[in-house]
């Protein structure tokens, strides 16, 4: 699993609320925060999306799992702002960064990526004029998601065959059997959407 | 019914499969040989995945050269790895993004969704991620997605090459119990037993056609020639890994 989950079922308040809203709310407190720019509405957001974790009866060990992820970039942050600038800059984007990040993962955990790819389409309807079809929109951005454990999987069973066959030290060999894994991957996938009745590019008359 | 005129197919120069001619009507028909043989390419070219060269598969009036996207959505393709098959991150959204061409409207996309994870066994999955199943679930996921749109025939290319002999009896009791027709090319011979038809394919051809025992008998026959004849070379890789 990638540390930032797909979809957890559940009844509480954000999975009531509909993709959009949650969608609009998120980029709203993004331009909120960076507009401001302030220490104090920083913290206060990041106390907020970590109270909204079990308002939303979602697991607080959730929470954790995205910052324990997130930690390396926040390190890596502070150290250049306390370098280059102050320490309550250093504070301010930490907790910025950490804020929005645990806001979206709420987000994606509280809505079916089908709903989310209904929004998509629907927000993508308009470029239909300039020759974009919003399913196609909607079924790249559901391959991208379906596409993370994939990797995932093709990863760790190439690392599995360097191990096994006793090799060290050239990690870099993993990487031709990983992509050449996902080029079958893709070309099964294309070919299962085509069997699915998925394709739009038909030779029919 | 399904048929086939003078189908001929190469890849890259190499011929697979050979002039088939072909009539598909019955109930459960079976499709056995070797590595290389030619059966999954036979199997795509049943709903339109390949076109071949030469001839023409007809599925009615249709044919997949001129008809394939409403050939596709009678005749259901079924493949050997479920993973690859599996397009949306959940259970349930996967059945669901499978009904979306036939367009059925919000409330019976719904009811047809929770209908078929029940009917296979999936309804306490239903949100679960679909990478996360086992191997035997994903491809009852896979068969539930295919059969919620209610294709006339269903073709299956080895639905049980990935799995154990648990999961492999149940695709098989879940196949025995469809109305469709059936088109099941395996090397599972167990599976075919009840079959009406079963033809044995060597070489890009079909050098047997007949009942299941028979088929079954013959091909073991010319599997065990082929196996005194260690120095036969087995076919190369096909795109994809088909045969």
């Amino acid at each position: 699993m990638s540390a930032v989950g797909l979809y957890v079922p559940g009844a509480g308040p954000l999975h009531r609320v509909p993709a959009g809203a949650k969608l609009l709310t998120l980029l709203l407190v993004g331009v909120v925060l960076i507009a401001a720019a302030h220490l104090w509405v920083s913290l206060a957001a990041l106390v907020l999306a970590l109270v909204l974790y079990p308002v939303a009866r979602l697991s607080l060990r959730r929470a954790y799992r995205v910052v324990r992820v997130l930690w390396p970039f926040l390190l890596g942050i502070a150290v250049f702002q306390v370098l280059v600038g102050e320490w309550t800059e250093a504070v301010r984007l930490g907790a910025q960064l950490a804020a929005l990040v645990l806001l979206a993962n709420a987000v994606t955990l509280t809505t079916r990526v089908s709903a989310m790819l209904e929004l998509f389409q629907r927000l993508a309807r308009p470029l239909r004029h300039v020759g974009v079809d919003p399913d196609r929109v909607g079924l790249v951005l559901a391959l991208t998601v379906r596409s993370i454990p994939m990797v995932g999987q093709a990863w760790r069973a190439a690392r599995e065959g360097y191990l096994a066959r006793g090799l060290s030290g050239r990690p870099h060999l993993i990487v031709v059997p990983v992509i050449v894994q996902l080029l079958r991957m893709a070309e099964a996938t294309g070919e299962a959407l085509v069997a699915r009745g998925m394709d739009e590019g038909e030779r029919e008359t | 019914m399904l048929r086939l005129e003078g189908v001929s197919h190469a890849y890259d120069g190499r011929r697979v499969l050979h002039g088939i001619d072909l009539e598909l009507s019955e109930h459960r028909i079976g499709v056995i040989g070797a590595n290389g043989s030619g059966k999954s390419t036979l199997a795509r070219t049943l709903n339109g995945l390949v076109l071949p060269d030469e001839g023409r598969v007809w599925l009615g009036e249709w044919n997949t050269h001129r008809h394939a996207r409403r050939i596709r959505r009678r005749v259901g393709f079924v493949f050997s790895d479920a993973a690859n098959q599996i397009i949306m991150p959940t259970v349930a959204e996967d059945v669901e993004v499978g009904l979306r061409p036939l367009k059925p409207g919000r409330a019976e996309t719904e009811r047809r969704v929770d209908r078929i994870l029940q009917r296979y066994g999936l309804a306490g999955h239903r949100d679960h991620p679909a990478h996360l199943l086992s191997g035997g679930q994903r491809q009852m996921l896979a068969l539930a997605s295919v059969l919620a749109t209610e294709p006339e025939v269903l073709v299956c290319d080895e639905p049980t090459t990935l799995l154990d002999l648990r999961n492999s009896r149940m695709v098989h009791r879940v196949l025995d119990t469809l109305d469709q027709r059936v088109v099941l090319f395996t090397h599972d011979l167990d599976l075919l037993a009840g079959f009406d038809r079963v033809l044995v394919m060597d070489g890009g051809r079909v050098v047997h056609d007949g009942a299941p025992a028979g088929a079954i008998d013959f091909y073991t026959r010319l599997m065990d020639a082929a196996a005194d004849d260690p120095a036969a070379p087995d076919p190369p890789d096909l795109p994809g890994g088909r045969t």
